[in-house]
């Protein structure tokens, strides 16, 4: 097997207080300790639910913002190392496209002028060309090339997130950060989106990093699924497996909370109490512990924080895990 | 079992720069005491307004056209006066919302809005008040009601501050409680949190419930009949096991075919072609006819009225004319 | 840009009120510009045994004590008038512009450091600072005045620019620009000024009626556009022994400042109207 494309390792973010209590708050810990990777060709989901860090894990990566400790690894390069110039060249193949499709074009640019703005950035293309480069990508995600022309608000949100896309696309990138973007999106958009997207997958040989909190989505467009609580990897390997046998208690509540459009089907319905915790204050020991009704919970569930260990094709951090049945 | 809330032929229009538009045109459904009616749609299909429509809540420039009916055990909702018309609001229907955020007054107490609710209906004394209050904190499932009590909304979860929307309902014993997408600004398992609290309530109270979502997952296990509704009307009816056993209207089946499923094997998704019209355009003929995949010739200039296809299953289909496919 | 800023100016039009500000301006700019070449030259060899005479036959707004024709007075002064409002303003929108950015996007040290200074000149009100500044010179330049009235002016304006570019920082499409591998200068003058443009429109258009008032207020005073460049103020100055007996010689130019801040102000609200979010 070929080296990963993308390879991350202990990533922490951690948010400083600031202002009066600086000292005395502890800080966000919105990253705690996450590591994975992603190879060529290949979309990773990374699912969890509010306060779980998974936008930070995406936009860290990026150097969106810049990380507290670890390490990014993007076709053998240390990504934290680089410098602003080699940082921008690096920028190029790794691109994101976001959740909220009204905040994420420019309302004051062209639509043309958006997409075109990565290559004049990279002087990817003569001045003549890039209209028509313009042309052939709103082509590619299913838009009139006539729509350059236009402002983001004319626009649906279906219609601006392939605006995204385009843009993402158009400095040609091997990694793409897909950081919710279907969850604003009704179903039947949200089906269209998905479906360019596993197409541009096919047809370019495009990673993504798939950032949902959506399993039944995850399950579409990923191969390979991590899930996340309280800013760490509690279970991750192949989709199917996770989903047809989860290991952890969290993933297994997870996937019995999700909907099912269909009144026949007889599923466990694990309900969990409480809310999802606050990365300010994690519980000790195991993060989801006091939520958890594993039936061999222990003293140690409390005290000792589970690492992740390798159980079948995947990993989980439990101590008590065995794949279900 | 007499229905509990019927309407008939309900049309809203708004006065807008573009012309009137038509939000909601045409829409008859009832609800049967202690039933569960599922209201399904997306986006701009008009739903939220349908429930807003039911207290008189349709702000303006938004109107009730005369011919609409709504009534609420025989009384006519929209000929009631102010005073009446208070009785019923909260007393008899209550209604909660999307945004727990924004539905709670950030500068009041828990305490304070829910004995608000219990005082505007019935003669008691704040303390009494109080008590019921934390009875009914109780009843919603909040742990530690007592310290609760005066908690100020920013001080609580999503969930927990649902729940409190859900108490402030409760408070009068109303037969009929309106929930305009309830969950969909929650989190998957908390989600299922109140999806069960609200299931619970049911069965003890004896309450109907108006469920609106755009979610189908939700509304297969727990409605008792489900409504689709696109373009301003409801295009499909029936109880939930007959309309996932049998889904006649095209847009129905255009809206099982886009959702991705977490069983069963994963295909690609069916979306419906093109997008929702706006409400001062609707097509000719039958609304959907633009996007359906079965369309006849007769579509394109009859609009089809409710037909039955099955046992209390209608759908405006003129396919149904010809018999379900 | 340049798009949006048209649409916003024409849906500042919709509104009556705009549409009047709008036209009075228009008007205005155009007599005040165009109409010298159908005057007479106020400067010519006035008959100074006349005396003011009020308005009638050859001079529509009568002539003052030297008898200067009052209406070519009001059109060069108008001249003097706007020009120095239109370039202190330019002025100060662009200082406004300028330090409420690097604030806003540089944000620590920098950002304190400016908005103090800022803090601290908002304190002092301006007609004094104006004051203080221009009362010790003797034959100030009409240049000089107008750099004084816009280093005087941009102060607001950079609180309002430091706002928007603060919440424009953290918008995703900033981020967009950053993961695409743009640096701060294109993300400050392609993302973040054009987003700021319609509120900078809207202090622009108003800040020039504060201008106008405060030069016509400065030159009342005989310290702002120094004889014998003719302004509306001074020529109050100069009417002020002929209050009584030729009132036309204050009215004519003082309905001018009038009209014309009003104009300007019912625009800028128009504008302001039309850069509410409900809009787009």
């Amino acid at each position: 097997m070929s080296a990963p494309l993308l390879e991350v390792r202990d990533l922490v973010k951690h948010y400083k207080a600031t202002g009066f209590l600086a000292r005395k708050t502890p800080p966000v810990r919105a990253v705690d300790g996450v590591s994975f990777t992603v190879g060529t060709g290949e979309t990773l989901g990374l699912v969890g639910e509010s306060g779980c860090g998974k936008s930070t894990v995406g936009r860290t990566i990026l150097r969106l913002q810049e990380a507290t400790a670890g390490s990014v690894c993007f076709d053998g390069k240390d990504l934290f190392a680089l410098d602003a110039s080699a940082l921008r060249q690096a920028r190029r193949r790794l691109q994101i496209i976001f959740q909220d499709p009204y905040s994420s074009l420019n309302p004051r640019m062209t639509v043309g002028d958006a997409i075109a703005e990565g290559m004049e950035i990279h002087r990817l293309a003569p001045r003549g060309e890039i209209p028509g480069r313009v042309a052939r990508l709103l082509e590619e995600v299913g838009l009139d090339p006539a729509y350059a022309a236009r402002y983001p608000h004319e626009f649906s949100g279906g219609q601006r997130q392939r605006i995204g896309i385009a843009r993402a696309l158009a400095v040609e990138p091997a990694f793409l950060v897909c950081d919710e973007p279907v969850s604003a999106l009704d179903v039947s958009v949200q089906a269209q989106v998905l479906n360019l997207l596993a197409d541009l997958q096919a047809r370019r040989g495009i990673s993504y990093l798939f950032i949902a909190h959506d399993l039944a989505v995850v399950r579409q467009i990923a191969q390979r699924v991590a899930v996340m609580y309280l800013g760490r990897i509690v279970e991750t390997g192949p989709t199917e497996d996770i989903l047809a046998r989860p290991a952890h208690p969290y993933t297994q509540a997870l996937l019995s909370a999700v909907p099912v459009p269909d009144p026949t089907t007889q599923r466990l319905r694990i309900v969990l109490p409480g809310d999802p915790p606050s990365p300010s204050n994690p519980p000790p020991g195991c993060p989801f512990h006091p939520r958890c009704a594993h039936p061999d919970k222990d003293a140690r569930c409390s005290s000792d924080r589970p690492l992740l260990h390798t159980l079948g094709r995947g990993q989980v951090a439990c101590h008590h895990a065995a794949r279900t049945p | 079992m007499t229905a509990l809330l019927e309407v008939e032929d309900l049309r809203i229009t708004f006065a807008t720069r573009s012309g009137t538009s038509h939000p909601v045109d045409g829409v008859s459904f009832s609800v049967a005491r202690g039933e569960l009616l599922a209201l399904v749609g997306e986006s701009g299909c008009g739903k939220s307004l349908t429930a807003l429509a039911l207290l008189r809540l349709i702000p303006p420039p938004g109107q009730i056209v005369p011919g609409s009916a709504i009534r609420l055990e025989g009384t006519d909702v929209l000929a009631l006066g102010a005073a009446e018309l208070r009785s019923i609001r909260g007393r008899r229907i209550g209604m909660i919302f999307q945004d727990p955020m924004t539905s709670l007054n950030p500068v009041f107490t828990v305490a304070d809005q829910i004995s608000e609710s219990v005082r505007a209906h019935q003669r008691v004394s704040k303390s009494a008040a109080r008590v019921r209050a934390l009875e009914l904190l109780q009843e919603v499932g909040i742990p530690d009601p007592v310290e609760r009590l005066d908690n100020y909304p920013h001080q609580m979860s999503g969930g927990m501050r649902q729940r409190v929307m859900i108490a402030i309902a409760l408070a009068s014993e109303p037969e009929l409680l309106i929930a305009d997408e309830p969950t969909t600004a929650l989190d998957v398992t908390v989600q299922a949190q109140i999806l069960e609290l609200l299931d619970r309530l049911r069965a003890a109270r004896g309450m109907a419930i108006l469920l609106i979502t755009h979610d189908l997952g939700i509304v297969a296990g727990r409605a008792d009949r489900v409504a689709v509704m696109y373009a301003g009307r409801l295009v499909e009816e029936a109880t939930t096991a007959e309309l996932f056993a049998r889904p006649s209207h095209p847009y129905t089946k255009g809206l099982l075919a886009s959702v991705p499923r977490i069983t069963g094997a994963v295909t690609r998704l069916q979306p419906i072609a093109g997008t929702v019209p706006a409400p001062t355009a609707w097509p000719a003929g039958c609304r959907f006819h633009p996007r359906c995949p079965a369309s006849l010739p007769r579509c394109a200039d009859d609009d089809p009225p409710a037909l039955a296809v099955g046992d209390s299953h209608r759908m405006r289909c003129w396919l149904a004319a010809s018999g379900p496919s | 840009m340049t798009g949006s800023l048209w649409r916003l100016l024409l849906r500042a039009l919709t509104s009556p009120s705009g549409r009047l500000g709008a036209i009075v301006i228009a008007l205005l700019t155009l007599f005040v510009f165009v109409a010298p070449w159908l005057l007479p030259d106020p400067s010519a060899m006035p008959d100074l045994l006349a005396g003011a005479l009020p308005p009638g036959a050859g001079h529509p707004f009568g002539t003052d004590q030297l008898n200067r024709d009052v209406l070519s007075r009001v059109v060069s002064g108008g001249q003097i008038s706007l020009s120095v409002a239109g370039l202190a303003v330019l002025l100060a929108v662009t200082l406004g512009a300028l330090v409420g950015g690097l604030a806003g996007f540089y944000g620590g040290w920098l950002d304190s450091a400016l908005m103090r200074l800022v803090d601290g000149a908002l304190a002092i009100p301006r007609l004094f600072l104006l004051l203080l500044l221009v009362a010790v010179w003797e034959q100030m330049p009409l240049g000089a005045l107008v750099l004084v009235l816009g280093a005087t002016g941009w102060f607001a304006t950079s609180r309002i620019v430091r706002g928007e570019v603060l919440r424009l920082r953290s918008a995703e499409f900033v981020l967009a620009a950053t993961a695409l591998g743009a640096g701060p200068g294109r993300i400050i003058l392609r993302h973040l000024l054009p987003n700021v443009a319609g509120p900078l429109l809207v202090a622009a258009t108003l800040g020039v009626g504060d201008v106008i008032l405060l030069e016509a207020g400065l030159s009342y005073l005989g310290i702002g556009v120094r004889p014998p460049t003719p302004s509306w103020g001074s020529m109050i100055l100069d009417a002020r022994p002929l209050l009584t007996t030729a009132p036309w010689t204050s009215i004519f130019p003082g309905l001018a400042i009038a009209i014309t801040v009003l104009a300007v102000n019912l625009f800028g609200d128009a504008l302001r109207g039309a850069l509410d979010p409900r809009s787009a």
